[in-house]
């Protein structure tokens, strides 16, 4: 088993005058969750399509599980699983059924954690197609992928359909797949759900990977958005190392609100408990501001190191 | 009325949202209608002809298999007792087609995709759907018979036969919208709901076709509507009570349904929803079996088509020779059709041309069914697995080249079964009919070749292409010799170069050309599709 689960450098791929890809590098480690986000249209779904041999590049190298993922496409596809972003069913077959035939396409299925996976889920396997929800239809690809004897799963925003009590079960079954060791690339548009589960994080924006690297590698990606309600007007805070945009309002000066850098926030609290915290409220950055702040900084001139020289400001 | 509320509103946006849908039914089913009425007036100038005509109908139409698909022929002699005999049995039946479908998809279609649940938030009665869409299919038809009728009396037909005629086929076609009525209720999806309104509607045409073509069962004709427009007689001394049956039927249907509306619930079905395994049989393990289990019911569909057309067709060979020795004017139609063998080898040749472009037909809908499991993403799943792309398309290109030989094998074995035992020769007929149907084969699987290389290699094509080839082919192969085209422009057609069994020689030689090239085809196709991406996202 080599290392190095997925390989991918200089991925471009075209559809017609759009670039989709441009240019995008990706590693991910065997037996690592690895997160792969973006906002809608990034490019994520091209990528994964390009790794399972749907698609193919225009140019860069792509190596999966040591192969190359469309002439060795058939002999790749035995030792992972893939769930697509968008299930649709067959209107006639059962949910049981379609189970069965991928799971049996792939080379088998194992009974007993489908059994267990259909139970944990909540789904209804004999169910046909076309009465399945999203989510249940979501839920039927994973429990075909889950419960396949693979090395690697291909999950595209697997959660999205899903409600939050099963986003939990979906989290289990991540921590299951960690210990026994498989490699999962995930993609997903929620910082959030990236932050609960995976090891590694790649941020992919316009058809690059702009950020790559554990979630402590990428501290100082994260700023929590504060505001806070004092009984003294504040002095000085955008003085203090760390802090963004400090926003001063109400009459008397008494209501701020700016972002922190998460590594500053310790600091930056110590210092506002001084004039007397009335009310404080803290929100965790998403993913969106996230992007937001990438985008600003690459506007002008916008290659990868600039984005991130950017990002810290 | 407050269980009414709204009815005008959703009445209007079924306007707004089938204006092309429901202009493109009502003026296909008037062209059908005039141009029934007017090929008969062009093709009998004179009242001897229409007298011609009359006997014709009374020695053709008397053959079983002819009445069992037109209907009884009352009065031939005069151009609306023609029209009529032509025109109201097969135009009931697609009335009645488009009546269900209409209110499948105002009813039943809105509430599966959650349209419905949308607006009935709002102030909207718990009848007002059901009655927006049957008031809407009311006012299709009713365009649709005004129209109808105004262009009849335009052309010089009698105004009250006219008026009669389109009511009596208007009326019993609005019945089936009753049924459908009821059917939404039934089923939870609209698939179904179309599927057993469909049953209804085929048994209902299948009741008078044997009450019509068996004297002794006349009484059976009596229980469909589509049998009482029959025997309503417009033009031929219209029997005006006849119209009270479907009135009363489409009452105590418009009763049922409001008592199954109120005893379910929005978006169910009074059925509950029937459960699947919940495993697959062992066999459900290949590309092969998955592909045979999609397309298998459209086989069994098209498979009993042909049968009956087969049947059909098979039993009055015999009748075209008697046809044939009392008029000088079918033997010469027979000898335009070509070949040289006796009348009924040559009908049986060119009825068995007829259902091999209809196993083309089935082809390419077969052929086609690779390029929708790809758009509505259902072909991905699969192809990530390890399934080589070759054993996937190849796994439906061979269930629609078997698929179209078992088509193939039925029609001729049906139709030289029937042929053989009027003709008391089962034992010479049926391998020489057969024969005639098997010949078709290369020709067939040229057509699937061409949708399989679209498919490969031309993918956003594949699909209007195909069907346009199919519409170019099938039109040069029936009207080619009429519109005085030239060889080269016939030639175009893989059916033309077929021998013309059983009324002519068999040869091998253009057989196996003709499959060469559906090889080569398919093979085209199946390598362009291992080079090209899967489609996109939606």
């Amino acid at each position: 088993m080599t290392a190095t689960a997925i390989a991918v450098s200089g991925l471009v791929k075209t559809f017609g005058p759009t670039r989709a890809l441009d240019g995008l590098d990706l590693t991910v480690n065997t037996g690592e969750v690895h997160g792969f986000l973006g906002p809608n249209g990034a490019g994520k779904t091209t990528t994964l399509r390009i790794l399972l041999g749907l698609l193919r590049a225009n140019a860069g190298t792509a190596r999966l599980l040591g192969g190359d993922p469309w002439k060795d496409a058939v002999a790749l596809h035995r030792r992972l699983a893939y769930v697509p972003g968008e299930v649709n069913l067959w209107p006639n077959l059962s949910g049981g059924e379609v189970i069965d035939l991928l799971g049996r396409l792939r080379g088998g299925l194992d009974p007993r954690r489908r059994a267990d996976l259909l139970e944990r889920f909540q789904l209804d396997p004999r169910k046909k197609g076309r009465a399945y929800s999203k989510g249940n239809r979501q839920k039927v690809a994973l429990v075909a992928a889950l419960a396949s004897d693979v090395e690697l799963l291909v999950l595209d925003e697997p959660t999205s359909g899903l409600d939050p009590l099963m986003e939990t079960v979906f989290q289990d079954c991540m921590e299951e797949e960690r210990t026994a060791g498989r490699t999962v690339l995930l993609s997903s548009h929620i910082l959030a759900e990236a932050e609960k589960l995976c090891d590694r994080l790649s941020i992919i924006r316009e058809g690059r990977v702009v950020e790559t690297g554990t979630l402590a590698e990428m501290r100082h990606l994260t700023r929590t958005l504060v505001h806070a309600d004092l009984e003294r007007p504040a002095a000085g805070l955008d003085k203090l190392p760390g802090v963004h945009d400090l926003q001063v309002n109400g009459t008397d000066g008494t209501r701020v609100s700016c972002q922190v850098d998460t590594a500053e926030l310790g600091g930056f609290l110590r210092r506002l408990t001084d004039y007397g915290v009335r009310d404080l409220v803290s929100q965790p950055p998403t993913l969106e501001e996230l992007f937001l702040r990438h985008y600003e900084a690459a506007t002008p001139g916008g290659n990868g190191q600039a984005t991130r020289e950017g990002a810290r400001r | 009325m407050r269980e009414f509320a709204g009815t005008g509103k959703l009445f209007r946006l079924a306007l707004r949202r089938d204006r092309i849908v429901a202009t493109v039914w009502v003026l296909g089913l008037f062209l059908y209608a005039y141009s029934q009425a007017a090929s008969i007036i062009a093709l009998y100038p004179t009242q001897a002809d229409l007298d011609q005509l009359a006997r014709t109908a009374a020695g053709v139409g008397a053959n079983p298999a002819v009445v069992a698909i037109q209907g009884p022929a009352y009065d031939a002699s005069t151009y609306g007792g023609a029209t009529a005999w032509q025109l109201v049995t097969p135009w009931v039946f697609l009335i009645g087609l488009m009546s269900m479908f209409l209110v499948t998809r105002h009813t039943r279609q809105e509430e599966e995709t959650g349209r419905a649940e949308l607006v009935s938030a709002g102030v909207v009665g718990r009848y007002a759907w059901l009655a927006a869409g049957l008031l809407f299919v009311l006012a299709v038809n009713a365009v649709l018979v005004a129209i109808t009728a105004l262009a009849f009396i335009a052309m010089g037909l009698p105004a009250a036969g006219s008026v009669a005629l389109v009511v009596a086929c208007g009326l019993n076609g609005l019945v089936f919208a009753g049924v459908a009525a009821i059917t939404v209720q039934v089923t939870q999806y609209a698939r179904p709901a179309n599927g057993m309104a469909f049953a209804v509607l085929g048994a209902a045409f299948l009741l008078r076709a044997i009450g019509d073509s068996a004297a002794e069962l006349s009484w059976l004709s009596w229980l469909s509507p589509i049998g009482w427009a029959e025997r309503f007689r417009p033009f031929a001394g219209e029997q005006w009570w006849v119209l009270l049956l479907p009135l009363a039927l489409i009452l105590v249907l418009l009763v049922a349904v409001a008592a199954l509306l109120v005893r379910r619930d929005q978006g169910a079905g009074v059925l509950p929803v029937r459960l699947g395994p919940s495993a697959a049989s062992p066999r459900l393990r290949s590309p092969l079996a998955l592909a045979w289990r999609l397309q298998r019911g459209a086989l069994l569909g098209w498979t009993i088509g042909v049968a009956i057309a087969g049947l059909s067709f098979g039993a009055i060979a015999q009748d075209m020779v008697q046809a044939a020795n009392e008029d000088p004017e079918t033997a010469k139609m027979f000898a335009r059709l070509g070949g040289t063998g006796s009348i009924a080898d040559i009908f049986l040749a060119a009825i068995l041309s007829w259902i091999g472009m209809l196993a083309a037909a089935y082809a390419v809908q077969a052929i086609l069914r690779l390029r929708s499991e790809e758009t509505e993403l259902r072909a991905e799943p699969v192809l990530s697995t390890s399934v080589p792309r070759i054993g996937w398309a190849g796994s439906h290109l061979l269930v629609a080249a078997v698929g179209s030989a078992v088509l193939l094998a039925t029609g001729g074995l049906v139709a030289g079964v029937a042929h053989g035992l009027r003709a008391g020769d089962l034992g010479g007929e049926l391998p020489r009919v057969l024969g005639g149907a098997l010949v078709q084969l290369p020709a067939v699987w040229v057509m699937a070749g061409i949708g399989a290389a679209l498919f490969g290699l031309l993918p956003r094509l594949v699909v209007g292409g195909t069907w346009a080839v199919l519409g170019i082919v099938l039109s040069i192969t029936t009207f080619g010799e009429l519109l005085r085209l030239d060889q080269w422009a016939l030639d175009l057609s893989p059916f033309a170069h077929l021998p013309r069994v059983p009324a002519a020689e068999f040869t091998a030689t253009p057989l196996a050309w003709l499959a060469v090239v559906a090889l080569a085809l398919g093979a085209a196709g199946l390598a362009g599709f291992r080079r090209r991406d899967l489609v996109s996202g939606a």
